[in-house]
């Protein structure tokens, strides 16, 4: 019998990130000294010149760089020198206030949108030209009216993760099955009793659904943002080892988002399937 | 007309604007029946005559755009604990276990029931439809058969005065459906419900009814004709066939739906009709005169069959 396709595909995803590495040790390989070089010239010029070694890190020291973060996450040595762990954890805190403050404001308000066909119109003009704004082109305003950097990295996670709970709350509770909501109606069943009873596990799986798409658009802003505000996060780190040249600490801070990002992403996906029951 | 109007349909019509203004719609016009306490009424039609309608109303889930429905001397003003609905498709919470959805409309009726009373009333209505040791299922992990019958302890179990079925066996297969309506039948029976059922199957309706209301085509359906069923109220389902008029009563409401209920409409044209007062009829003939339809030797017969022989 063939071995199981989960472990097919294991082996075939190993095999794949082995070659990858491999090509990639290959690529940064130099192509030996430069010859007839003036050694005084030489010295000026460093080591990426005179004996052709790439400056882009290989594996090796990638995998060490990365070791070393996992080995001390969490120090703290002046502005400019924290621990990977640290500037996650800045992140993490910042996406996850905004991130909060918006899910309170988008599910109540995707309900009453949902619930009500008068809201759904009156609304739907406002919503359907703020959700194309890059969450972004909010960061002047943020700054200038906040007067606080970091908040206003919150303040752009909020409105990046806003739209897509807003919209998902709006529909999933607007699409309820029709039987369902008529046997809340034949049982007298209250607005509220009903909202929280029938509406709410209605929806919840694309309420769900909502939440991981934002999720996954505060993780992808908040790199950019820190970018733009800096002193602390994993997207300053990213920029401020850039401005040192530190490309290892560049690719090290890479792999970490996708990390945090894919265990953020899976988290909502557990959730949404303890809420989706089959019918 | 019985002396007693526990559900009286007093001339509700169902009409819709036509798309883009214009003349309007007319789903059913003028329907007058009434049902006493404790009666199985079956209401037999085809796709499109506004069955789903008459029932939806009766519930309280739609409004007439003109008549009342009275129930128990008092006018339908929105559903009510007091008329339990048994949807086709179950309309099952998914959510929530056998227990957790029967539970909710006893929660739902009696608002100040601790939890453990709750769960004691709606385990007596698990049992009563056969279902004790599924209480912790949720529906997905239940055959249809044991979804309707979920749907039957649910309605059951707040005890209403009047229960609404909306075709509540069609989805299942014929051995199911064939227990259930048994099921049904006996608890109807034993607790005097009151059923309003809306039906395709001549044979369930002639199983389960004690009148059977035929209602003609859509648009403009009007109620035809109530038939009285003469099969006694004890009856067993592997006896109502012999019954010497069974074949009778199923040859009449057969012949409806296949050519009377399209043309009831110009047959009305010309003779007499009056919806409030819908004729009952007694299809009486034994079955072996039934191909030469002699009207002398059906005294049980009422009139307004003079197209038919």
């Amino acid at each position: 019998m063939a071995p199981s396709l989960t472990l097919r595909a294991a082996v075939l995803s190993a095999a794949l990130f082995l070659a990858f590495v491999l090509l990639w040790q290959l690529g940064i390989q130099g192509g030996g000294p430069a010859q007839q070089m003036d050694p005084e010239y030489a010295k000026l010029m460093g080591a990426t010149a005179t004996q052709g070694k790439s400056a882009m890190p290989g594996p090796l020291d990638v995998g060490t760089k990365v070791w070393e973060h996992l080995k001390n996450p969490f120090y703290d040595r002046g502005s400019n020198d924290k621990g990977l762990g640290i500037q996650l954890a800045y992140s993490i805190a910042r996406v996850g206030i905004g991130y909060l403050i918006a899910v309170a404001v988008a599910i109540p308000i995707g309900f009453l949108i949902g619930m009500s066909p008068l809201m759904s119109r009156a609304l739907d003009p406002f919503i359907q030209v703020m959700k194309p704004i890059s969450p972004l082109a909010w960061m002047p305003l943020a700054l200038y009216t906040i007067k606080d950097s970091s908040l206003s990295s919150v303040f752009v996670i909020f409105i990046c993760s806003l739209w897509p709970m807003l919209i998902n709350t709006a529909f999933g509770v607007a699409s309820v099955r029709r039987e369902w909501l008529d046997v809340a109606r034949t049982l007298e069943v209250g607005t509220l009793r009903r909202a929280f009873t029938i509406i709410l596990p209605a929806a919840a799986p694309t309420i769900l659904t909502g939440m991981r798409i934002s999720i996954g658009i505060a993780w992808l802003v908040i790199v950019a943002a820190e970018m733009l505000v800096g002193g602390t996060g994993i997207g300053y780190f990213v920029w401020n080892e850039w401005n040192n040249l530190s490309i290892t600490n560049v690719i090290t801070a890479i792999l970490v988002i996708g990390v945090v990002g894919m265990v953020l992403d899976q988290v909502l996906a557990r959730l949404t399937r303890l809420v989706t029951f089959p019918e | 007309m019985p002396p007693e109007k526990f559900i009286s349909i007093e001339g509700i019509s169902k009409r819709f604007p036509a798309p883009g203004g214009g003349d309007v719609n007319v789903v059913f016009e003028n329907l007058w029946v009434s049902m006493r306490r404790g009666e199985f009424t079956c209401i037999i039609g085809h796709s499109g005559c506004g069955k789903t309608t008459v029932l939806n109303i009766l519930a309280g889930l739609d409004v007439p755009s003109a008549g009342v429905v009275i129930v128990d001397g008092q006018a339908i003003e929105g559903p009510s604990l007091d008329r339990a609905v048994i949807f086709q498709s179950h309309a099952l919470l998914p959510w929530r276990t056998v227990m957790g959805n029967v539970a909710y409309a006893v929660a739902s009726k009696w608002r100040d029931r601790r939890g453990g009373e709750v769960r004691e009333h709606a385990r007596k209505f698990i049992e009563l439809v056969g279902l004790a040791g599924a209480e912790h299922k949720r529906p997905a992990e239940l055959s249809g058969g044991m979804k309707q019958r979920v749907g039957i302890a649910r309605a059951l179990s707040i005890e209403p005065k009047i229960m609404l079925m909306d075709e509540p066996f069609s989805a299942l297969d014929a051995l199911t459906r064939g227990t259930l309506q048994d099921e049904v039948r006996r608890i109807c029976l034993t607790t005097g419900q009151t059923v309003f059922m809306i039906t395709h199957d001549v044979d369930e309706a002639i199983y389960l009814a004690d009148r059977i209301v035929l209602m003609t085509n859509g648009p403009g359906a009007v109620l035809a004709e109530i038939v009285d069923n003469p099969l006694p109220k004890e009856r067993a389902r592997t006896e109502v066939h012999r019954h010497p008029l069974y074949y009778a009563v199923r040859n009449h409401i057969i012949d409806f739906l296949v050519s009377r209920s399209r043309t009831f409409m110009t047959e009305r044209k010309g003779g007499a009709y009056d919806p409030r007062a819908v004729p009952l009829v007694r299809p009486g003939l034994p079955e072996p005169t039934l191909a030469t339809p002699n009207p002398s030797a059906a005294p049980r017969r009422a009139g307004l069959e003079t197209a038919a022989s």
